[in-house]
């Protein structure tokens, strides 16, 4: 799949702005970003639910701008889920099929039964949806409606429903954000294994920048609705290519020291640069570089998250390891940069200037 | 404390009972007279108890009058006003509520402004059109000024607008077409609202004595309350047994019918967006 120059527009204001998207065949796209940038926009025409006011939308080279979803047989998992309350589970996750499968005459209630060919394709849709669900481990609830299933159960009926297809792309907007943590964290890597298993390509939106490390191998940032970068996990927390990207990833977020805000560092071959510091590469040391008054301590277990404010007021997150033993708040300690790990950035444009980090 | 609890409770209790008594008297005066000997009908004495029960007046409705020939074109007409009003109904709302185009507003401010506009005012362009194309005096002229419904529109646009439209996308992914979408998703997911709107309808066109007043004049084709008119003049009055026989046979269906579906009229209006 592959959007060219894509361009969406609503009434007056511009959703899309020229969107170049490649996504290779067997990978696992995300697509980051706040909320409005236009993430789910782009979503819905790669799945021909919405259309592009302008550029070209190709589907394995074949230009689709045209095709309903249905005729690109792409499967789109949504947000709520989007199941037929009506429907039970097994109706929900059969119901593409007999869309496929049974003509107009053979989807009627009882004439339906009596139309040849009818029992054969109803058979092959029952054990299809039957292996489906075994897979998901929907088996006990095929009878039930969705109302009465709790919000994992939902979460793989609606992934049952596209699985069922055997589409050529997966689209999935925000799956795992009506989940509880817990459940997040285990259905994000239910998710990679079907990714693995199904070898199909995965366009995954979210907004969760942990979600889309962790499970991508392809990231795309967009921000107000261009491609800010794309590029793999690693590149994007390495070489963030403008400083809206590095303040995106990230868990904790990074620290952007402006000329004004003192300590120069590296900042030796571009004296009006803004660098970038992330707070795990800014640790306290006995050799610091430079000093910071301890504001907060947040001790997680496996690290200590500190709040620190420089002498000018300029505010700063650190990490150091879990054992240090945090001074009481007030007291200046001295802070190390890791080498190699600071980001350059023109104070003008935000983009990347020089080639440091990795 | 609890006792003026109890007596205010008592006191209410005793106006809803009067409240409901002054409504079902006729009714009452009605189910009593249709099981009445005829001497008893015009008796001085005020009974409300018959002395037997005259099975023969049901007997006499039913068999030698025309009675089963009203009801049957009763069911015909609201059944065909309510089947083509849902097969209109649903899509407008659906594509008012789930689809864009131009003038969408513009239309739902139409379909508005025509809840405002009693029947009566179209009935004569109505009968003088139905007059030229020749088909006054059949059950289309009793159905078809129905079938555009603004009220069912709005009822099903208010239901489906809450329905969120992931639903409906997820459904265009699987294949449906817009049709399809239309009765597998959205109107089995409106059907609390279609059964209050049925109730509606098949009320205000069961009793409806206007428009087949106007419409026919072949006794073949009366609804209900127009045979009755026919029953009574025939009858010049005298035979008010097999009358008020007819009269609870004819209000019976919608009685019954109300019962049954009850909880469903109320829940399909709250839901509906119509409470208060």
């Amino acid at each position: 799949m592959e959007l060219k120059a894509v361009t969406r527009r609503f009434d007056q204001s511009m959703v899309l702005d020229a969107v170049d998207v490649t996504i290779v065949e067997g990978s696992f796209t995300a697509l980051l970003g706040a909320s409005g940038c236009g993430k789910s926009t782009t979503l819905r025409i790669m799945s021909g639910l919405d259309r592009p006011s302008d550029g070209e939308v190709l589907l394995r080279g074949v230009d689709v701008a045209d095709r309903t979803a249905y005729e690109r047989n792409v499967a789109m998992v949504f947000q709520s889920y989007a199941l037929y309350p009506h429907l039970t589970v097994f109706q929900n996750i059969a119901l593409p099929l007999t869309m496929r499968h049974l003509g107009a005459l053979g989807r009627f209630p009882v004439v339906g039964q009596l139309v040849p060919g009818s029992a054969e394709a109803r058979r092959l849709i029952r054990s299809t949806v039957e292996t489906t669900a075994e897979s998901l481990g929907l088996s006990e609830v095929l009878s039930r409606k969705p109302n009465s299933l709790s919000g994992g159960q939902k979460q793989r009926v609606a992934l049952g429903r596209a699985l069922v297809r055997d589409p050529v792309l997966f689209l999935l907007d925000e799956p795992l954000s009506n989940l509880d943590a817990r459940l997040r964290v285990r259905m994000r890597a239910e998710l990679v294994a079907l990714h693995k298993r199904t070898e199909k390509p995965f366009v995954y939106v979210t907004h969760d920048q942990a979600e889309a490390m962790a499970m991508a191998d392809q990231i795309i940032v967009m921000i107000k609705g261009k491609v800010a970068q794309a590029g793999s996990p690693r590149d994007l927390y390495d070489r963030p290519a403008t400083m809206e990207v590095a303040s995106f990833i990230g868990a904790n977020s990074i620290n952007f020291f402006r000329p004004e805000d003192g300590w120069t560092g590296l900042r030796a071959q571009a004296p009006s640069a803004v660098s970038g510091v992330r707070p795990e590469h800014l640790a306290p040391s006995s050799t610091g570089q430079f000093g910071a008054h301890l504001e907060t301590v947040e001790f997680l277990g496996s690290e200590t998250i500190l709040g620190l404010r420089t002498a000018k007021g300029k505010q700063l997150t650190a990490i150091a390891a879990g054992d240090y033993a945090a001074p009481t708040p007030g007291t200046e300690i001295k802070l190390e940069v890791t080498p190699n790990r600071v980001h350059l950035f023109d104070p003008n444009s935000g983009q990347r200037l020089c080639a440091e980090g990795a | 404390m609890t006792a003026s609890r109890a007596l205010g409770r008592l006191a209410s209790l005793a106006l809803l009972l009067l409240g409901a008594f002054a409504i079902l008297l006729p009714f009452i005066w009605m189910l009593s007279l249709s099981v009445k000997p005829q001497d008893e009908i015009f008796s001085a004495t005020f009974q409300l108890i018959p002395s037997r029960l005259e099975w023969q007046n049901y007997v006499k409705a039913l068999t030698e009058t025309d009675v089963p020939r009203y009801l049957l074109n009763g069911v015909i007409v609201t059944a065909g006003i309510l089947f083509f009003q849902i097969l209109f109904a649903v899509p407008c709302a659906f594509a008012l509520t789930h689809r864009t185009f131009k003038g969408r507003t513009a239309l739902f401010g139409l379909i508005l402004a025509a809840l405002l506009v009693p029947f009566h005012v179209t009935a004569i362009p109505v009968f003088l059109g139905f007059a030229q194309i020749g088909i006054l005096n059949s059950y289309w002229a009793l159905i078809l000024p129905f079938v555009p419904t603004a009220f069912g529109i709005f009822l099903f646009r208010q239901f489906l607008s809450q329905i969120p439209a992931d639903l409906f996308d997820a459904a265009r992914v699987d294949g449906l077409s817009e049709t399809a979408i239309v009765w597998r998703i959205a109107f089995p997911l409106a059907m609390p609202a279609a059964t209050a709107f049925a109730i509606f309808s098949v009320t205000a066109h069961w009793n409806d004595l206007f428009w087949p007043l106007i419409a026919t004049t072949d006794p073949d084709l009366a609804t209900p309350p127009r045979g009755i008119l026919f029953f009574r003049d025939e009858e010049s009055g005298d035979d008010v047994g097999p009358l008020m026989a007819a009269a609870t046979l004819i209000t019976a269906p919608l009685v019954i019918a109300f019962l049954l579906a009850q909880r469903k009229f109320t829940q399909g209006l709250a839901t509906g967006g119509l409470k208060g």
